[in-house]
């Protein structure tokens, strides 16, 4: 069988799960800046999925996406020290302020960019929004089917696959034909964690702008080896619609943002001792709260 | 004026509660814009389900009924509804953010070109004014939902482009029959004027869909379990805590993301809306995200080794304490005084 060519979407996130109190302002705010920025965990499980039926079907290959500002280079690097082949930073002023939609517009263009595409893989929903928009979105714009919530590969051949998916109440087996978006669940398999052999191959991997950056004695390294190149796309590589890209493309728009003061109950303070904790289930109980 | 729609999820032909949901709201939506409230049901089995929709204020049901509709497919049931929207340009359209309608609503709006705001927890009528462009909108759809960001709640619009389209979690509505008699135009879908030969291409080759056992909605006491119960072992302790109480155990994301619950237990924006008679916090610090889900219950009590957490705030009871410490406590006390 022919080596397939897969798409694997990613995304890098704040650590909204580590929100922990050196994060907060006293406003009661998030100091983003205090938060970590990582590989969006459900892109890990995607490109774990991906990177199995790399295993399987010989030759192939695996190019990770991801839309974002210049330091999303860094899960690109992360993609290529777990398995991925080739790695692509879709970067411009002109996708800022883009909602899912506008998202979904701009990687959708970068895809048809590609050529010949045979399966996206996507994480189910990215933790800062938990939306879960962006993959059926760009499936819609590529004009192929979609299976969400994917948990585990069942099968796949160079025409089909069979996935089992993860629905709220249970779980469902569906075969789809090829070219195919897959979103994939937390629920499936973790992703490996870096192979040292890759990790050494690719530790100077870098964007043009990076590289732009970098000591010039390290320059010729790019020509050399043309694997470390992560490649830089902009507005100008791909074909777009400017009224579909960022703020002006996104029909949401945020009318505002409020604060939300805490409307403070009148509290009462129970001291964690069996005196008190008795007292308590005594209450409500006879207040018919529980029993 | 063009009507507020509701897309209603049936599965044998028995529509689901999130949908009745949004059409309570919907009625609510349609009545401040004195248009029509409309519903589509896409399925089998669902000869006179517009009797049960009626009643919640519909005025008009459209039933796409064929065997081929159920189980729920993304295509099939993406271009029927695409099909009618764009027929029928709706102002509004509600979706459940169940797996159906979080698998069905993005694809739809892709197609529709319109904006869609996922897990809202309130919505409203309002105007807005773009002093940039000096351009007034009326009767915009306030989509409401905490962001990201701390404790924060945005609202979004969708001025320019229609439908203005949002997903709403199961329970965040109230259900409420507006009128028993209420009476409806009854609409059948042709869907073969829809359909695509290539909109089957997905085939289902086998489902296992249980009735959940976890049933967090309708528990009159929850305790729940966030980061700061520590580990699934210590979640044991909310078990034993929820069996004594006759109650049942909620989780909050952040313990959900640790392993210590399933997702099916958690509770919040993006989780099940609860509203007991007692939620018990267990090493939650209450993030609102979090509070979105659970500030309706009738009485709170928080565990919490932290004072200043927020949570504590919208408690009615507050014990300062370790939760390994302080809920063997409260099972032993509950144990001696109901003998
Ligand atoms: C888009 C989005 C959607 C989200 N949706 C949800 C949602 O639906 N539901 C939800 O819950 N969250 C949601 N979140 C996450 C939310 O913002 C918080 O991160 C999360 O609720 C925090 O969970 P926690 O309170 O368990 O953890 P933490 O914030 O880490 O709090 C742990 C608490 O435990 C206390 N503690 C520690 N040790 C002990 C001990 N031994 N005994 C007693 N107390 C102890 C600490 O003082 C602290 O208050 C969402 C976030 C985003 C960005």
């Amino acid at each position: 069988m022919e080596g397939i060519k897969i798409i694997v979407l990613a995304k890098q996130v704040p650590d909204t799960r580590n929100v922990g109190k050196d994060a907060m302002k006293a406003d009661g705010t998030v100091n983003r800046a205090a938060l970590p920025a990582i590989f969006n965990p459900e892109d890990l499980n995607a490109l774990e999925m991906a990177l199995t039926i790399k295993e399987r079907i010989a030759g192939t290959t695996i190019t990770l996406l991801t839309m974002g500002p210049g330091r999303a280079a860094e899960i690109i690097r992360e993609g290529f020290f777990r398995g991925a082949d080739d790695g692509i930073l879709l970067t411009d002023r002109a996708f800022a302020g883009s909602d899912t939609l506008a998202t979904s517009y701009a990687l959708a263009q970068a895809i048809r960019k590609m050529g010949r595409v045979d399966l996206i893989v996507a994480g189910r929903q990215a933790i800062d929004g938990d939306t879960a928009q962006v993959g059926p979105q760009v499936a819609e714009k590529l004009r192929i089917p979609q299976v969400t919530y994917a948990e585990e590969l069942l099968d796949i051949t160079g025409e089909r696959i069979v996935l089992k998916r993860r629905l709220e109440h249970g779980v469902e087996s569906v075969s789809a034909p090829l070219p195919l978006l897959i979103t994939v669940n937390g629920t499936a398999p973790e992703c490996r964690p870096r192979n040292a052999r890759l990790l050494m191959k690719y530790k100077h991997a870098k964007t043009i702008t990076e590289i732009q950056s970098a000591a010039e004695d390290y320059l010729h390294l790019y020509n050399d080896r043309p694997y470390l190149n992560i490649h830089e796309w902009s507005i100008s590589q791909i074909e777009t619609d400017p009224s579909q890209l960022g703020l002006e493309g996104s029909p949401t728009k945020v009318k505002k943002i409020d604060n939300v003061v805490l409307q403070a109950k009148e509290s009462r303070i129970v001291a964690p001792t069996d005196d008190e904790i008795g007292d308590l289930m005594k209450e409500l109980i006879a207040n018919h709260t529980i029993g | 004026m063009n009507s507020v729609f509701v897309y209603c999820e049936s599965d044998n032909g028995i529509v689901a509660e999130v949908s009745l949901e949004l059409l309570t709201k919907g009625r609510k939506l349609a009545n401040g814009l004195n248009c029509k409230l409309e519903a589509v049901v896409i399925g089998t089995k669902l000869n006179g389900c517009e009797n049960d929709l009626f009643p919640y204020g519909a005025d008009v049901v459209h039933v796409a009924d064929d065997p081929r509709l159920d189980p729920y497919q993304t295509l099939p049931h993406a271009s029927i509804f695409t099909g009618l929207m764009r027929e029928k340009k709706p102002q509004i359209v509600l979706i459940g953010a169940t797996s159906t309608g979080r698998d069905l609503g993005p694809r739809v709006s892709s197609a529709l070109h319109s904006g869609l705001t996922a897990d809202c927890t309130s919505l409203e009528i309002g105007d807005h004014e773009d002093k940039k462009e000096g351009k007034t909108y009326k009767d915009l759809l306030y989509q409401i939902r905490p962001a990201f960001g701390g404790n924060i709640i945005a609202t979004i619009i969708n001025p320019d482009h229609r439908p203005q389209m949002a997903t709403v979690r199961e329970g965040v509505m109230k259900k409420e029959i507006t009128d028993p008699d209420y009476r409806g135009e009854l609409k059948k879908i042709e869907v073969d004027r829809y359909l695509q030969p290539e909109d089957f291409a997905v085939q289902i080759i086998d489902r296992h869909i249980e009735k959940s056992r976890i049933n967090l909605k309708g528990a009159p006491v929850i305790v729940a379990g966030g980061y700061g119960v520590g580990s699934k072992e210590n979640f044991d302790l909310l078990f034993e805590l929820a069996e004594t109480l006759g109650g049942e155990v909620g989780a909050s994301r952040a313990a959900v993301d640790a392993g210590f619950a399933v997702h099916e237990r958690q509770i919040g924006q993006t989780g099940v809306t609860v509203r007991p008679k007692l939620y018990i916090a267990c090493g939650i610090s209450g993030q609102i995200q979090h509070r979105a889900g659970m500030e309706e219950s009738a009485q709170i009590i928080s565990v919490n080794t932290d004072p200043e957490a927020p949570i504590n705030a919208i408690a009615d009871y507050v014990i300062i304490g370790d939760v390994a410490d302080v809920i063997p406590k409260m099972i032993r006390h509950y144990r001696k005084n109901t003998k």
